[in-house]
This record gives structure tokens, sequence and C-alpha cells, in this order.
């Protein structure tokens, strides 16, 4: 393949240059690889969320509780398959740094309503059984090195005092996209420890869980449970899980609106160091193309050539760059505050915009040299000295 | 340097495209650079503005952040007992009692709900907040379902606009007034009277409780009582400005970490440009390199010359940068403060530092940057240099 | 009188991957003060290396050269640099202009080696550009000049120091003829009005006719002339 031969050469002539271009490719594509990668971390909640399950909560916000005889109400609407319930208990363990989910949940059916998180049968049991049991994601055993069996203190903030659990189980996360570092203890305990400490605040949950049997059914569902509750003291919002995990991600709109703002600025970057290379490669071989032309070369022949030579350039640099995005982005999450991202994975379509971003600037970064070549005339080319 | 200031100069004049290209990409880091630390800074500020040093505001030890703690009344008339509390001058504690609340309102234009402050307050929250002042309307009623909306909650938010009503807890409540805290986080807040949130979710215990001392340097004693007192165990007090402060922490800290991650990234991206610039520059004007050597010029001087051009070339893309960064002050963002869990209103806030820093990181760019094709340029034998054209 | 340079035993090759190439061979020769020499041969012959070695721009492999009593290849690189900036003047085929500076700025440019005062310095410039003939012409930029015109600044810049001597490399090489001659015209001049010592390599026997003394390099041995 001689043209290619041409085309490797061509682009051996300068090999600091080249280089240069590469690594500063590379380097922008792991920009954007990591940027991309922190926005996909934020909305991970979204994407792990499931189609058949709906969230209720109090319409004002989700910091107001709602009684737990709801349940019974909402269980008995035709579609609801089941239905569970949990409370966001906060609190501190070991000091404020340490961030992961802590849930005190229906322990008979949470983990019915949750199929992505694996239990083993027997832990399962186990954890049913006690009523301060607790618990919690592979992920965090291995963080806080937490086998079965070893106690956790929590501190209370919302339900103040002293809270002690049992580690009974650790659950594996089925998918990629599940969060492995979340803890959850019996409501049960919860509440009985409330009926003793302030009784007025007994008997409340956070938020419920509702699984239904068809998911298109989902709009008519969230209606039906908030009729119920209409004008009473404590009015609910349904939504999708979907929809509810999406609000989340909504507040946080401005700095991922910045984020996605910031990785255009890298494929410009990128274009301008890939353009800057291209069109000082084409000043130096103005001369050059012009000769080429005498010769015969088409037009065609001069395009291939540049555009080549580009997407050469650009290929290489888009390949190291997506090399050495994995260990950079885990340098990247080993520094964030742990549990920010429950999780964070480079996901393949961020490898392929990546790739395609580098690809994409080879071709227009070559717009301008080839623009040039062909508008010299062979004559002033001949007299150039580049 | 023996060679003048004019040739380097001149010479970024000849290749404008390829230079200006370069003095872009410089640009373009230190506009994200600066950027980035304004955004961290202005969340910052807008919370150090919140507290005062003049008050105190005590909260529940292992509360994170004010929705998650709780004081009950008898606590609070505890505190309230201590000593070195100002007092107006009916003789009362100079001080606040506050639930506060997260309650979710529509957002203006993109739509989507966030979540919303509401304070409850006392009639001295006004004379404890000297910041905070009415701009339009007027303050709620001792006793009635009313609320006053900060500035930015009343532009930002559907149904927060003077005789709008907003529903919650079972019962309408009519936004009477609109105040202004001047840039603080109050802005982002709804208040109002303290005993009919109380009573509207169904509460007895407030949140945190804010208190105003007879001079700011008695907190010490104030804090020494207050940890002696064994049934104040669960709680602390912190300066209010402190309080503030350290809601912002983890947001400012996240946006730098990241931000910085990033830019250092994209410098990298930059300074390579620089190179590759500043190495074509030396291909380019290898004759003249060894004319100047062979009149006599060192080799140092052609080193300096050439580190020279490229630390101009990166000062003009920092200060073209930092120009277009500036304008940013004119945004205000609106986002979830993590330390809080609510809506914090907030401007990019641009410092003499942040200024500093970025033009350093813009020289630091060129002088890593040319570093390497500048020692190529005097390290060129005199000899080969001439003959190469 | 002692000749003005004295070059003695002196040999330099070259090294170009692994190969060694000899180009000058035990050289020994003497130049009174005030000759106008033009050295001359085929390509290769080893000319332009002598006269580099002359000029202080490069140092002879064995053998040493003396220029106005001082044994050049003693020096370091620093006050070698020093040396060339107050003894040599040179004018080059190309002219080697820096583009971006003006013709007056071109002539002022060894003389911010020294330690001559603005004002000193102005009157240097203008009296070399004078001489010239080209002191109207001092804002222009090189590229607005002609071939010509371009060479005499540099003889301009060549002189502007009072240097002990003047090598010039193919000075006329890149001329048409009209230039040329005026070029020569002009280094005559500088050596019988001014006194100047010039070495100067050339191909052309038209160039090498108005030197004074004619010398000829083959394959790195100096002929008798």
């Amino acid at each position: 393949m001689k043209v290619f031969k041409l085309i490797f050469k061509n682009a051996l002539r300068h090999k600091l240059r080249t280089v240069l271009t590469i690594v500063g490719i590379a380097i922008a594509v792991m920009a954007f690889g990591l940027l991309r990668t922190v926005v996909t971390a934020w909305s991970a909640g979204v994407e792990a969320s499931a189609a058949n399950r709906l969230i209720a909560r109090q319409a004002i916000s989700f910091i107001f509780p709602l009684p737990y005889s709801y349940r019974d109400q909402i269980a008995k609407i035709p579609g609801v398959d089941a239905v569970t319930y949990a409370n966001w208990f906060g609190g501190v363990y070991i000091d404020k740094n340490q961030f992961f989910a802590r849930m005190a949940v229906d322990a008979e059916t949470n983990f019915a309503l949750y199929p992505e998180f694996l239990v083993p049968a027997d832990q399962l049991t186990t954890f049913k059984r006690e009523r301060n049991s607790c618990v919690v994601g592979s992920e965090l055993a291995q963080r806080y090195n937490l086998k079965i069996g070893d106690a956790m203190q929590l501190d209370g903030d919302i339900y103040p005092g002293k809270w002690s659990f049992v580690v009974r189980g650790i659950y594996r996360p089925r998918d990629k996209s599940t969060d492995a570092t979340q803890m959850f203890f019996h409501w049960q305990y919860l509440d009985e420890r409330i009926r003793q400490d302030d009784p007025p605040r007994a008997g409340n949950v956070g938020w419920y869980v509702v699984r239904i049997s068809d998911p298109a059914k989902s709009g008519i569902i969230s209606e039906q449970i908030d009729a119920l509750f209409k004008n009473s003291r404590a009015e609910t919002k349904t939504e999708t899980e979907r929809a509810f995990q999406q609000g989340f991600v909504a507040s946080a709109g401005a700095i991922i609106t910045a984020m996605n703002f910031m990785s255009f600025v890298i494929i410009g970057i990128i274009l301008l160091v890939v353009g800057n290379t291209m069109i000082m490669s084409a000043r130096e071989r103005t001369r050059e193309y012009a000769v080429f032309k005498t010769l015969g070369f088409s037009a065609g022949h001069l395009v291939g050539l540049i555009l080549g030579e580009s997407l050469l350039i650009s290929a290489l640099g888009g390949g190291l760059g997506l090399f050495v995005t994995y260990p950079f982005i885990a340098a990247f999450a080993a520094v964030v505050p742990k549990g920010f991202f429950p999780v964070f994975n480079v996901e393949s379509i961020t490898v392929i915009l990546a790739g395609s971003s580098a690809i994409l600037v080879g071709l227009l970064a070559s717009l301008f040299p080839i623009q040039r070549a062909l508008g010299t005339k062979i004559v002033d080319g001949l007299r150039h000295i580049g | 340097m023996k060679i003048p200031l004019k040739y380097i100069v001149r010479n970024l004049g000849t290749r404008k495209l390829t230079t200006g290209i370069t003095v872009l990409g410089v640009a373009l880091v230190v506009f994200v650079f600066a950027a980035v630390l304004m955004m961290a800074y202005g969340v910052q500020k807008t919370l150090v503005a919140t507290g005062s040093n003049d008050n105190v505001i005590v909260a529940r030890k292992a509360a994170n952040g004010e929705i998650s703690s709780i004081i009950d009344r008898v606590t609070a008339d505890i505190i309230l007992s201590l000593p070195n509390i100002a007092k107006t001058p009916e003789g009362r504690p100079l001080a606040s009692g506050e639930p506060v609340v997260i309650i979710n309102l529509e957002k203006l234009g993109a739509g989507g709900v966030s979540n919303v402050t509401v304070r409850g307050v006392s009639p001295q929250a006004f004379s404890l907040r000297p910041q905070v002042k009415l701009k339009a309307g007027r303050i709620f009623r001792t006793g009635a379902r009313e609320l006053v909306a900060g500035t930015a909650i009343e532009s930002r938010f559907a149904g927060a606009k003077i005789g709008d009503m907003v529903r919650f807890a079972g019962d309408n409540w009519t936004v009477v007034g609109t105040f202004d805290s001047d840039g603080s986080g109050f802005d982002s807040e709804m208040w109002g009277d303290s005993n009919q949130l109380l009573d509207a979710f169904n509460r007895t215990s407030f949140s945190t409780l804010t208190l105003r001392l007879e001079r700011p340097e008695a907190f010490h004693d104030f804090a020494a009582a207050f940890e002696k007192d064994q049934r104040l165990q669960q709680f602390e007090a912190k300066v209010e400005r402190r309080f503030f402060e350290e809601q912002s922490e983890l947001m400012a800290g996240f946006i730098r970490i990241l931000g910085i991650f990033v830019t250092v990234i994209f410098s990298a991206g930059a300074t390579i440009g620089a190179t590759i610039t500043m190495y074509a520059a030396v291909a380019n004007r290898t004759v003249e390199v060894g004319t100047l050597r062979a009149l006599g010029f060192r080799r140092r001087s052609v080193l300096a010359a050439f580190l020279t051009e490229s630390l101009v070339l990166s000062l003009i893309g920092g200060l073209v940068g930092l120009f277009f960064a500036s304008f940013l002050q004119l945004f205000s963002i609106s986002t979830l403060n993590f330390g809080s869990f609510s809506e914090l209103a907030f401007s990019f806030a641009l410092s003499p530092s942040i200024a500093i820093s970025s033009l350093l990181f813009a020289i630091a760019m060129g002088l890593i940057g040319g570093f390497l094709p500048s020692v190529r340029a005097a390290r060129l034998n005199i000899v080969s240099a001439l003959r190469s054209s | 009188m002692d000749p003005i340079i004295q070059v003695r035993a002196v040999s330099k090759s070259y090294w170009r991957d692994s190969f060694e190439i000899p180009v000058l061979n035990n050289i020994s020769f003497d130049i009174p003060a005030g000759e106008y020499l033009a050295l001359m041969g085929p390509s290769g012959s080893g000319k332009t290396t002598l006269l580099n070695l002359i000029a202080g721009i490069d140092r002879p492999d064995k053998g040493q050269i003396s220029v106005a009593g001082t044994n050049i290849g003693s020096l370091n690189e620093s006050r070698l640099a020093k040396w060339r900036s107050t003894h040599v003047g040179f004018i080059f085929q190309f002219y080697n202009l820096i583009p971006v500076l003006t013709a007056y700025e071109n002539v002022e440019l060894p003389l911010l080696l020294t330690s001559l005062s603005k004002k000193e310095r102005r009157e240097h410039v203008e009296t070399a550009l004078t001489v010239v003939g080209l002191q109207d012409r001092m804002r222009h930029y090189p590229k607005q000049l002609s071939g010509g015109q371009e060479q005499r600044v540099a003889i301009a810049r060549a002189i502007a120091t009072d240097p002990t001597i003047l090598v010039a490399d193919e000075p006329t090489g890149d001329l048409d003829k009209n230039s040329a001659d005026e070029i020569l015209m002009l280094l005559d001049r500088l050596n019988t009005e001014f006194h100047k010592t010039i070495v100067m390599v050339t191909h052309d026997p038209r160039a090498a006719e108005k030197a004074r003394v004619v010398r000829h390099l083959d394959k790195g041995e100096l002929q008798r002339s």
C-alpha cells in the first residue's frame, strides 16, 4: 500500500512534533473521558432505576414522613404487586466524612422489591430474624473491613442517640449500575426506639416503594395513589423511580451543564493542537505539494495524503488516550471523598464518544491544509520557501 | 539577556495564525481554571456572608446540616440561660429558635422541582441578621400562615412572588414580601413565623438556635460554659460564620478537586500546543540563531530569548482567558448545595488571588512548554545552524 | 610587523554518522594586516571550514590559530563569543539579516554586546550605514530591500563594531552581476580606504579578481598561488 507508506513517512518526518501532537490528543481524550464519567456517575441512580417501581413520598419534600398506615391502602390498588417502605436514617458512622446510604427498611419485603441486591439466602433469613441486625453492600464491607458478626455503631442526628447493629448480611450488586455501598437495618428497630424516646414521631416512614405489574400503567397508578391521600395532613407525590432519581440529578443541573461545557472546551483544545500541527506541516510542504501536482498527482491524491496523515495521528492519539484513561480515572476516584460517587464506571458510550471525537478532530483539522494545498497554484508553490 | 525584546515580540507577530491558535489554547485553559476557582469561591463567599461573627448558632453535634438537627424547647431554654447572651431592650435574650425544613418548588424556565429551605424564625431574627432587609411587600404577621421569600427564590421559582400561595402541610401559605440579604445564602430561603411552622408540621422542637453574644470576644467564655453543662453534651455551639462556612466546604471542595484535575489535564494539552509552536519557531529560525551566535550572542541569551517568547505568548493567553472569565461575574447559578441539601444561589466571584493564580498558571505553561525548544535553540552548533537553510 | 592572522599546522575533520571525513590537512599560513585575501577551491576543499576556524565559530582538531596575538583555540566558549563580537565582522552569502528587525536595528545588533550608550550606538550605526550608502533606508525591513541592498546592510552590520577582521563567505553568491559589482567595490573601499583585513571565500572568479591575494585549497591542502 504505497500511499499508506507515504502517509506514514510524512508523519515520521517530524518525529518530535508528531509525538507531541499524539500526546496532546491523548491528554484531551483522557480529560473528556473523565468529565463524561463524572456526569454519568452523577446520574447513576437514574440508570439503576427499574421501570416497574414507583416511589411515593411526602408531597412537600422528602424530609417529611408518611404514616405507616398508608401501606395497606396502597397495596389494595389494582396493579400494585408489592409495597415496601424505608426511612432515611442519616446519622454519623465513625465521623462526618463517611458518605453512604443508611436506611431503616422493612426486613421482610425490602430485598424482594430490589432483586438487584443479591443477598445469600441464609444471611437474609438471619437478617429477618434478628431485630438489631443489618445488611451492608460488598463494597462497604470491603472499605471498612466488615465481616458477618461485626458490630456497627451509628450516632443518630435525625434520630438522636447511639445505635448499635450487628452485620448479618453482605449483598453483592447484580448490575454494574447497582450501588454496592448501602446499609439496611430493621424499621421495627427504629420505630420501637422512637416510641420510647419521642412517641409523637413513631409510626412514620420516609417513603414507599411500590412494584407494579405493568410498567405502562405507572402514570395511572401514581395518580391513584396520590388521589388516596389528597387533602390529608400528609399528601403524597408518587412517580416512577426514574423520575424520582432524575429529580436529584436535575437539582445539580448547573454543575452538570458546566461539565458538559468543559467537554466541548476540550474538544476545542484538541482541535487547536492538531490543527496547529497540520497547518505547520502544510506550510512546510507547500512546495512539495506543488511538485506532486506537477508529477500528475490529482487533487484527490493530495486530499487523501493530508487526510490520511491527520487521521493517523488522531487515531494514535485517541488510542493512547483511551488506554491511559482507565488508570487515570481510577486515580481520580481515589482522590474524591469516598462515597461521593457510589457508582463510578467508565461507560462504553463514553469510550465510543471519546474515540469518535478524536477522529472527528482529525477530519476537521485537515480542512485548512487541504484547502491550502488545493488552492495554491503550482508556480506559487514551487516558489515557496517553507 | 542582550537580545532585544522587540526581536522577541515581533517574532510572535510573524506567524499570526499559529501564534493565535496557541494563545487561544492557553486562554481557554486559563478561562476554565479561573471559572472553576471563581465558582468555588462564589459558593464560599455566599455562605460565609450568611453567617456573622457576632452570632452563635447551636446545633446537634452529629447533625449533617440544619435539617437533620433537633433541639427541643427544654434544651433551648437551658442554652438561653447561659451567661454572655445579649438582650433585647425588653430584657429577653436576643435569640431565634428556628425549625428548618425543605419544601419542593417548581423551578422557573428549565422546569423540574428542587429543594427550597423554609426557616421558621422568631421576631428577633431580623435584629440578629441585620443584613437581611425587606425589599418589597411586608414581613409576615406573627400567628399567620405567611412567608417572605429571598430574592433568589422569588426570581427562580414558580409561585414565590408576592401574593402567590405555597401549599404545604395541609394549608396555603401566602407570600407577603421579598427580602434581600446582600448576596448571602439567606437569599435562597423562605422565612415564616417559627411557631406557625412548628404547628403546621406538628413539631415541638427547633432545628437550630441562633443567638447574639454581648460581645463577639465572649465566645470563648460562652463555649466553655456550654461545654461544662452536662445536659448540653449532644449539642455544640459555633460562631455563625464558621457554621455556614463549613456548609460550603463540601461543595466548594468538590468543585475545586474536579476543576483542578480537569484543568491540569487541559493545561497539559495547551502546554504541548505551546511546545509544538515553539519547536516550529526554533526550526524556522535556525539560521537566525546561528547568525546571532556568530555575532557573539551567548547560548544563554538565545535560551532566554526563546523562553521569553514562550512566556509572552502564554501570558497574553492568560490575560485573554482571565479577561473573559471576569465577565462570568455577571452570571449567577443556582444549584443544590451538598451541605444543606437545598438550593443555593451564588455568583462567580473573582478575587485578586484567583487572578494571580491564573496568570501564574499561564506563565507556568509558557515556561514548561517553551523550555525544551529553547534549550534546543541554545544548543545549536553555529556552523550547522548557519548551513541549515 | 606580525601577521594579523597566523594559522599553524591546522587539521579538521567532520563526522557523518560514524565516518570521519578529513577536511583540512595540516595547514599553515599567515595573513598580514590590511590584506585582502580570496580563498578559492572546488566544493569540499575545506575553504569555508578554514574561514569558520579563522572567524572563531569552529575549533580545529589539531594546530593553532592566532588572530591579533590571541590564540583563539585556547578561549572557552564564552570568551570566544566575546572575542568574536569585538574582533570579527561577518558577511554571509544569504545576508542573514534578522527579518523582524529594521536595517538600523540589524546594524545595531552587534553593538548591543558592547557597553556603548544608546547615543554612541546610534553614531556607529549611522556611520556604518552611510559608508555603505543606505542611510536613507534605515527604517526599512529586509523584505523591503533588494538583494544587493540587503548585503550592504549586512556589511554595515559587519563593520559597525570596527572589528579586527572581516570574513566573507561567498558574498556575491546570491546576487546578479550589477549588485555583485557594487558589493565588490564596497569591499575594495573597505580594504583600501579603511585598511580592513578581509578574508573572502568565493567561487566567483570576478570576485577573486578584486582581491589582492588569491590562495587555492584542494582536498584540504593549501596550494601555492
